[in-house]
């Protein structure tokens, strides 16, 4: 509560600099998020409980980009590539190779932290605008890097591939989304803690050094190009399994999923729950994948339109996302109990 | 403990006796969910928004037609509830949409959902829940496989169908033609080229050259080059619009006059054949299945009259101009007869049932003499197709329509020798 005050104190302006306490929840409010989480599915159907699966997926992916946006202050565009990647892998892994899905998550990792720290390499010579451009370029590029004749006996091509649902193992009587949504669930929470103690230790500091004054960081020692390329790479990792996860949930890749559209998507995920604020992840992913669906309830024609309104709404009266809501509510409260 | 025991006995007497009641009172009518005594719960999946969005016309053609069905008392008395949502061409959207129409709408059947990765990402999910994915509107020939994917069929000419006909035309008018074939480096490219050599069978030597191309690549003059410099006499390209209109042009430039055959799906005037110029296209040859909503030639047409009058009625937005608008109607159509043939039977396995067992159906804009049949092994709709020439500033249709199915290839194949 203490913290959520702090930063309302420093003003609003401070988007950039959030200490490092604000970046996650109190201990309360986490256990009743996670009560949430973990009982929900027993209430719901499966196409709803295979949506929720899809938001934590999501989630991952916004987070992903949060630790590399709000914690090292670099842009990327790019997510979707080695959200494309980390699918892929997991797709053909399982397809032609046989691979049990769950060992096919961290060789998505590895993948995709090889893939992303490479990238950094030479991208860390660019910066801002020009840094997010570089990834545009990649996102662009990964749909017809995947459809490649020399790839196209793994890949499948434009035509994609099929992956099949893994069934609750031990004979659980859970359906297939069921468990797979508990999977997800208990990879997710593994990264989200991973993300929070990565954020608070001594590597989360020299990445929001960097984020704040680069100059001043390297003259405090800190190897800026390490540690650039390396929240790169951690954020591709994320993104990767997070792409492995989508594979095995939507049971299909295609070049045509894992367009530059998704990036978009996934930068406006993190805008909105909040720059640097790791639970509002899952706020953006809501976000992008819910409010498309009530725009075009409202209009279909005009879905894109409606959208826009809606973004537009939530720029302008909550400019920090979910961050801002979240400590206005708090503070509410706050006021509510005084009375 | 025995009181349990009792009333559960109770309770499954009673539910027992409910339902022998009931299935009595019904008599033949059954229903699985999604439909009712008054409704018909129909899905459906668009692009309205993103890459395809052109497409989008379809589904609202589609929206009206129904709309036109209700106001005409529904069939056998229920009303078509056409919800249809938009995927935005993206394979991931349509997964998520597929389920909501099918677990949460609790549709009968999804109807003509378009694009082929996005219905290849829902085939197995549909297969698996035994929920009709009908007359899916793409192109690929993937749809027509009853053993391995019952519940799903297509609707339009495939392009392997298409290829296979002008396979026929080149076989009878130049037989000893020398064919450059010019291809899409993807799914509609390679569907494409499999069916012209089908088509040909045993006389697929005739192919001097096969040259693909990428659409990545800027332009695609060399290739056109490099088919003239085979020698070839017949040139078919299997190209999409913009490059359609390159190899047009490139073609006169060079002096080149092959037989030049373009795909079905190049065949715009506006599109096409205006960019690269009228007076070079003079002769260029396609093929086309449904009536063209702006030629002048069907305004006395009895099928036509319908359509105008329809879109005057419950589309009068609607572009005629646009292909989507006379495929969408057809489609429809086809649907609405498919459930006036399942009768009171309502079950999805009657409607595939009854969908393959379409003989002879003529949607109001489909050319003439064109059908739709169907078998429980034969899940491609439209097979036929007529070939058409361009001349002055817009396409002739000529000759006879042709059926694409293979046998009757070989049988001609017979006869010439």
């Amino acid at each position: 509560m203490s913290a959520a005050e702090e930063v309302v104190a420093e003003g609003h302006e401070a988007v950039e600099a959030v200490p490092k306490r604000a970046m996650t929840l109190g201990t309360g409010t986490s256990l009743v998020v996670l009560a949430a989480l973990l009982i929900a599915p027993v209430f719901v159907k499966n196409f709803i409980i295979f949506q929720m699966t899809m938001l934590l997926i999501y989630g991952l992916a916004v987070l992903a980009l949060n630790i590399l946006t709000g914690g090292s202050g670099q842009f990327s565009l790019g997510q979707s590539a080695f959200y494309a990647v980390g699918a892929y892998t997991t797709a053909v892994l399982m397809e032609h190779f046989n691979i049990n899905y769950a060992l096919t998550l961290p060789i998505a990792g590895v993948i995709c932290f090889g893939f992303g720290y490479l990238f950094g390499k030479p991208a860390l010579r660019l910066s801002g605008v020009y840094l997010a451009l570089a990834t545009f370029a990649l996102a662009t590029a990964m749909p017809q890097l995947l459809k490649l004749n020399f790839l196209e006996h793994w890949t499948g091509g434009v035509q994609g591939l099929v992956v099949t649902k893994p069934d609750a193992p031990f004979g659980l009587p859970m359906s297939q989304d069921m468990w797979l949504y508990y999977f997800t669930l208990v990879v997710t929470l593994a990264i989200y803690i991973f993300s929070v103690n990565l954020l608070r230790s001594r590597s989360g500091r020299a990445f929001m050094a960097i984020r704040d004054n680069e100059i001043a960081a390297s003259a405090m020692g800190v190897d800026v190009a390490l540690y650039k390329t390396l929240a790169f790479g951690v954020s591709a990792a994320i993104t990767g399994i997070a792409g492995s996860l989508g594979a095995i949930a939507v049971q299909f890749v295609a070049p045509d999923s894992y367009t530059i559209t998704l990036a978009i998507s996934l930068f406006l995920g993190m805008v909105v729950g909040g720059v640097g604020w790791l639970p509002g992840s899952i706020v953006g992913a809501a976000f992008i994948i819910f409010v498309p669906n009530i725009a075009e309830g409202i209009s279909k024609g005009l879905s894109g339109a409606v959208f826009g309104v809606l973004l537009f709404l939530v720029i302008y009266l909550v400019p920090h996302g979910a961050r801002q809501a979240a400590i206005l509510g708090h503070q509410l409260a706050g006021k509510l109990r005084k009375n | 403990m025995t009181a349990v025991r009792f009333r559960l006995a109770a309770m499954s007497a009673a539910l027992a006796l409910c339902t022998a009641m009931s299935g009595a009172a019904l008599a033949q009518k059954t229903y699985d969910s999604g439909a009712s005594d008054t409704e018909i719960r129909i899905g459906n999946i668009m692009p309205y928004s993103g890459p395809a969005s052109a497409y989008g016309a379809i589904g609202r053609t589609e929206e009206a037609y129904f709309n036109k069905v209700n106001a005409e008392g529904g069939i056998n008395g229920r009303k078509i509830k056409f919800i249809s949502y938009d995927d935005g061409y993206s394979p991931a959207k349509t997964v998520e949409q597929a389920r909501k129409l099918v677990e949460s709408d609790e549709v009968l059947l999804i109807f003509g959902s378009l694009g082929t990765s996005t219905n290849s990402a829902i085939r197995k999910y549909m297969n698996e829940k035994k929920v009709p994915q009908l007359f899916v509107a793409s192109g690929a020939s993937k749809w027509n496989d009853p053993k391995q994917y019952p519940w799903t069929m297509g609707w339009q000419p495939s392009y392997a169908s298409e290829a296979r006909i002008y396979a026929k035309y080149i076989m009878k008018e130049q037989p000893d033609a020398k064919i450059g074939v010019l291809y899409q480096n993807d799914d509609f490219g390679k569907d494409y080229l499999k069916g012209l050599k089908d088509g040909l069978g045993a006389k697929a030597s005739m192919i001097v050259l096969e040259d693909s191309y990428d659409t990545s690549e800027p332009a695609i003059d060399e290739h056109v080059v490099k088919l003239k410099a085979a020698r070839a006499d017949v040139f078919v390209s299997v190209t999409t619009p913009k490059f359609a209109a390159q190899a047009l042009k490139k073609a006169a430039e060079i002096g080149w006059h092959p037989v030049h055959i373009i795909s079905n799906v190049s065949a715009s005037v506006g599109g096409v054949i205006e960019p690269a110029g009228l007076e070079i296209s003079q002769g260029v040859l396609s093929s086309a299945y449904t009536k063209d909503g702006s030629d002048p030639q069907w305004n006395a047409d009895d099928g036509m009259k319908k359509f105008y009058n329809f879109l005057a009625q419950y589309d009068p937005k609607a572009n005629k101009l646009d292909a989507g608008v006379v495929f969408g109607y057809a489609a429809a159509q086809t649907l609405v007869k498919v459930l006036q043939m399942c009768g009171d039977d309502l079950t999805r396995e009657n409607v595939m049932k009854q969908a393959a067992k379409l003989k002879d159906f003529a949607p109001d804009t489909l050319l003439p003499g064109i059908t739709i049949n169907t078998a429980p092994d034969d899940f491609a709709p439209i097979e036929q197709l007529q070939m058409m020439r361009f001349k002055g500033k817009g396409w002739e249709l000529f000759g006879d329509v042709i059926s694409s199915e293979l046998n009757s290839a070989h049988s001609a194949l017979h006869n010439q020798k």
